[in-house]
């Protein structure tokens, strides 16, 4: 019953959060709709069913809606718990998969759109707070394939997206990402073998060209 | 084999009493390990390296950081008493939202009113008001944010009482006056013994407030 009930996904083009979402439902096999929101014009479903952030993503499962990236992933993995399981079963490692997605969101994120919005000093800081993120995330991924072990799971799903976004950071940064994490970049490909991930994630291109335009017309400089 | 578990905490830590409260609504032996925080235990180092930070739950030598993620833990093994955490998936994530809000706009803005003067702190205080009048009102009529059973979100969020008086003090207004269900839930939550039991008297919470403020330089 409950795999019949309509999935709606509400999204935005280049978010790596949205990316998250579509990635665990790819990954079960769901069937959903997408929405593209425009979030300079947020529509009034958005509106509505995140009232309280009014950010993407939504997923909104059987008329109900579920806010935030990593909330939304676990919510697919708990309904659609037989597919393709993303957090691990044990306790002990389920709280390790929340503990490095959560730093993904509280290291890796801020650090990176630093390096794209700032200058200067900041900039430098900004690069280094990223760079040693992702370095302690290759020292917790080891010699695993994937953060999830043998298979690709919750953790993989959190930083994946950010790939993406890495050509963009290191243009704008001067930089390198495979110079200072090659394990992570053989990761990243690894993730990209897979149809849930390469059907998902944006053009790296495609990415650059939109933050510059998204710095021409809000960012003064 | 009996379990060996250690919380590493510092006692006016709202993310350590969130430990605190869990261990005890499940009535989990633990020895409580008290860290002085400008002198990190190489327990602390070794336990929570990427962050360096309190609180830290080490359940028979392996740590679980972060408060939120280690009152999940415990839920998940031992889930056979007292479930704090709705078994349905939609009430889940409507549980694990809520508490993501306190950790998002609670603790910041609070901090903020402390540590600022002027408009910032007015700002901060106006913020402060109306996130928790948003709380309040997904509450509603509810004894506690989990329905009849205390749960996830009061957890997170009850700890946070023992500041208020600081809040209340250096921001100059009552929290009480402006979100009185708030308050009524509060003290709903204090007739719990593993709530009363696990919060420091916000008096102490106050008096170190000062200590910081003074040495920090604020005013």
């Amino acid at each position: 019953m409950v795999e019949e009930a309509k999935v709606l996904l509400l999204g935005s083009r280049f978010s790596m959060f949205g990316m998250r979402a579509k990635i665990a439902l790819a990954e079960k096999g769901i069937k959903y709709e997408y929405m593209e929101e425009d979030l300079t014009n947020k529509s009034p479903l958005l509106q509505e069913m995140n009232p309280i952030h009014k950010k993407i993503p939504v997923l909104i499962h059987d008329g109900r809606p579920i806010c935030e990236s990593l909330i939304i992933v676990e919510y697919i993995d708990m309904v659609w718990h037989s597919n393709y399981p993303l957090l691990p079963s044990d306790s002990y490692h389920k709280a390790q998969a929340r503990f490095w997605a959560d730093f993904v969101d509280q290291k890796v994120y801020h650090a990176s759109k630093r390096v794209w919005i700032s200058e200067g000093d900041e900039q430098e800081v900004a690069k280094k707070d990223f760079l040693q993120s992702l370095k302690q995330l290759e020292w917790f991924l080891g010699d695993k394939p994937y953060f999830g072990g043998d298979t690709f799971g919750f953790v993989d799903v959190a930083l994946i997206p950010f790939y993406c976004w890495f050509y963009t950071y290191e243009t704008f940064g001067n930089f390198k990402v495979e110079e200072v994490c090659p394990k992570l970049i053989s990761w990243a490909k690894r993730c990209m073998q897979k149809e849930s991930v390469s059907e998902t994630l944006a053009d790296g291109n495609d990415v650059y060209e939109a933050v510059v335009d998204y710095k021409k017309k809000f960012i003064s400089n | 084999m009996a379990d060996e578990v250690v919380l590493l905490d510092f006692w006016p830590s709202p993310f350590g009493m969130r430990i605190r409260i869990t261990l005890a609504e499940k009535g989990i032996k633990y020895e409580y390990k008290e860290e002085d925080l400008r002198n990190k235990s190489p327990l602390l180092l070794q336990s929570n390296p990427v962050h360096k930070k309190i609180p830290v739950l080490i359940h028979n030598g392996k740590p679980i950081c972060e408060s939120l993620i280690a009152v999940q833990y415990i839920e998940d093994v031992w889930s056979n008493r007292n479930p704090l955490l709705p078994s349905d998936p939609y009430h889940r994530a409507q549980a694990r939202f809520w508490a993501d809000y306190v950790d998002k706009k609670v603790y910041d803005l609070g901090r903020k009113i402390w540590t600022s003067k002027g408009e910032e702190q007015e700002a901060a205080k106006k913020e402060f008001v109306e996130a928790l009048k948003l709380l309040e009102e997904q509450l509603g009529d509810k004894t506690y944010f989990g329905g009849d059973n205390f749960g996830f979100v009061d957890i997170a969020l009850v700890p946070f009482y023992t500041w208020f008086k600081a809040y209340e003090t250096f921001g100059n207004f009552n929290i009480e006056s402006e979100c009185p269900k708030f308050i009524a839930w509060v003290k709903r939550c204090l007739q719990k013994e593993s709530v009363s039991k696990s919060l420091p008297d916000p008096h102490k919470v106050y008096e170190f407030v000062v200590e910081i403020r003074k040495r920090i330089g604020i005013e």
